[in-house]
């Protein structure tokens, strides 16, 4: 038994120091051949990763292969939290990051001169920069950590794989860099939410299909027959991720060294395929994805079961399908056949009901034991993240009505309602999940302050109001300015009218900004000292389950 | 056959797997039977059960809440 383990091992280790060779080999013909010097650098950046990972996993396998033949090799046992633990950090510094360059944005709209000429600070750069950060580098991470331990704890399987779901973790770090710094230099294929190039896009598809085999390799060691309703989730989160990325970033290198490429889609085919992607987005990676958060660690942390298990599973099924056929609402009065824009429509408003069934079973949760929402900070953070997703969930469907849309679309009304679900549902529910899970994972007796989390939350929470109000207020402004006729039927309003109306609006929403950063700086801080292992200071109203497993008090009879 | 026939065929198509697959998702859930299942499941799922811890041994003793 032990020998083939350690064969296996030992195959597993040559595999990874082959593929990694092989990534080194890309980037170095990258670095070395093409003419463009951003790709060059991105060369240079996966030549050293992959190298740097190639020595590491060489270091482990001697190291391990002197320990067997001195007799004192111990094989890993447990759960497989490693990853996790770097997903849990990197989460934390591409938050910040992320919402300090939403911040800048903010400020820019408020302030034009702040972008001070320089083109890789321009607004234009900057917004994927932002969008991506926050989505894709914070939220990311947060899925990829938060379903690595979920799957293993609700399976009682460790984690499948030896080096794979070190690859999934660092080479999404490596995705997150290349993507990021691409649009800082310029490089973009100019599709919203999936800027990066082809050769950035073709990585993330192998780190992407990793994750997926690591994932379903758990479940299927697992010893629970039941597969548990946030594994579903989750599981449909990396599918349609994977679907969803390869359809819609079909494209056609100019030539292997260059970073631009030709998407194969066109017209009218292309704005609905990226509406298909960018809708499902939102619906598989910002809500499956978070749902599987709010399906674990809801429950654990007050512990007790789900309100309705049968309510979570029709929650799931008619939630990734109806959540798939959204997309057209995106295209409301345009070219798009008009049937297919009702059909996207009436889907969206079918969505209420998946979306509010989710909801109500959340917050039942707590039936019972309402009292945690006032003693507990990190179940408050939670559960308001679950009232933002009501929230949102209702005003989404709402401007998807085209009466709706036609005042809604295109004005910062728009802008408003993603950050009541990005920042009130995708990051409050992350936060909640982040102060779960730092001491669980470092084996801690709580976290270092409960009354930072107390902090942190009521920053955000205030943030956020002044975020989304001030942004409905421009929006319905600037919708209803654009529409606005005089006696004669001309505009009423010169376009540059409407912008400087919007003044006022956009520096309160500079200070929700500012405010929820701040707030991401204080769990930052409070995160850092609970990792360094300092001596909680409020242990006595933190709860039992703030503690990892291992050191908690047994409940009272 | 033109571009009218294949959409209309689709829709009516789409309409009556939509309203079958719900209907099969609802008598799967609410099926008598299914229900304590899946209860005990998530228990053990979410190791909110001692019995259960009891049972894996990796728990052996752990108060009633």
């Amino acid at each position: 038994m032990a020998d083939t383990r350690e064969g296996l091992e030992a195959f597993g280790d040559v595999l990874a120091v082959i593929a990694a060779a092989l990534f080194a080999l890309v980037g170095g013909i990258w670095f070395f051949g093409s003419n463009d010097p951003a790709m060059s650098f991105h060369g240079l950046l996966m030549m050293l990763a992959s190298a740097a990972a190639g020595i590491y996993v060489m270091t482990v396998a001697f190291r391990e292969k002197a320990a067997i033949a001195i007799g004192n090799y111990e094989p890993p046992e447990g759960y497989f939290d490693g990853p996790i633990k770097v997903t849990v950090v990197a989460a934390v510094i591409w938050g910040i990051a992320g919402f300090l360059v939403g911040v800048l944005l903010a400020l820019q709209l408020a302030y034009p001169a702040l972008n001070f000429d320089l083109p890789w600070i321009s607004f234009g750069r900057l917004r994927p920069l932002h969008t991506s950060a926050v989505i894709f580098a914070f939220g990311g991470n947060v899925l990829i950590g938060t379903s690595f331990y979920v799957v293993q704890r609700t399976c009682h399987a460790r984690l499948a794989g030896r080096w794979s779901p070190w690859f999934v973790v660092w080479g999404y770090q490596l995705f997150i860099a290349i993507a990021g710094t691409g649009y800082l230099l310029g490089i973009t294929q100019a599709k919203e939410y999936a800027e990066p190039e082809w050769y950035a896009d073709l990585f993330l598809t192998i780190v992407w299909v990793t994750y997926l085999l690591v994932f379903l390799g758990t479940i299927w060691r697992r010893k629970e027959p039941h597969i548990y309703v946030a594994n579903w989730f989750y599981l449909a989160f990396i599918v349609t991720i994977a679907m969803l990325h390869l359809v819609n970033n079909a494209a056609l290198p100019v030539s292997f060294t260059s970073p631009s490429s030709v998407i194969l889609w066109s017209g009218v085919q292309d704005a609905m395929t990226q509406w298909w992607y960018g809708h499902n987005a939102v619906g598989f990676f910002l809500t499956a994805g978070f749902l599987g958060i709010m399906y674990y660690f809801i429950p654990k942390r007050v512990e007790r079961p789900v309100y309705s298990y049968r309510l979570s599973i029709v929650h799931f099924w008619t939630l990734i399908f109806i959540y798939i056929w959204a997309g057209p609402h995106h295209l409301h009065y345009t070219a798009l056949p008009d049937w297919a824009q009702t059909l996207g429509m009436t889907f969206s408003i079918m969505l209420w009901m998946p979306s509010w069934g989710g909801m109500i079973n959340g917050l039942m949760t707590l039936s019972g034991a309402w009292d945690k929402l006032r003693t507990d900070a990190v179940v408050r953070l939670l559960v308001v993240s679950v009232a933002f997703y009501g929230m949102s969930t209702f005003e989404g469907p709402l401007m998807s009505i085209k009466a709706v849309n036609s005042l809604s679309h295109y004005t910062d009304w728009t802008i408003g309602h993603v950050h009541s679900g990005a920042l009130g549902w995708v990051a409050m529910v992350s936060f909640g999940a982040i102060y779960c899970l730092v001491p669980w994972l470092w084996n801690r007796k709580g976290l270092y302050s409960m009354r930072l989390v107390e902090w942190h939350f009521w920053i955000s929470t205030l943030g956020i109001l002044l975020y989304i109000t001030a942004m409905w207020v421009s929006g319905i402004t600037q919708g209803l300015m654009w529409r606005a006729y005089d006696s004669l039927g001309f505009l009423q309003y010169s376009f540059i009218e409407t912008v400087e109306a919007m003044h006022p609006y956009y520096v309160i929403r500079a200070i929700g900004g500012i405010l929820f950063l701040s707030g991401a700086l204080i769990m930052a801080y409070n995160v850092w000292r609970t990792i360094r292992g300092d001596e909680p200071v409020d242990i006595a109203e933190q709860p039992r389950v703030a503690a990892a497993p291992g050191l908690r008090l047994q409940p009272a009879e | 056959m033109t571009y009218d026939i294949v959409a209309t065929i689709s829709q009516v198509v789409s309409l009556l797997m939509f309203v079958g697959l719900f209907t099969g998702i609802v008598v799967y859930a609410l099926w008598p039977s299914n229900g304590p299942r899946f209860d005990a499941a998530q228990r053990c799922a979410l190791d909110l059960d001692d019995n259960h811890d009891a049972k894996r041994g990796h728990n052996a003793k752990r108060g009633r809440e």
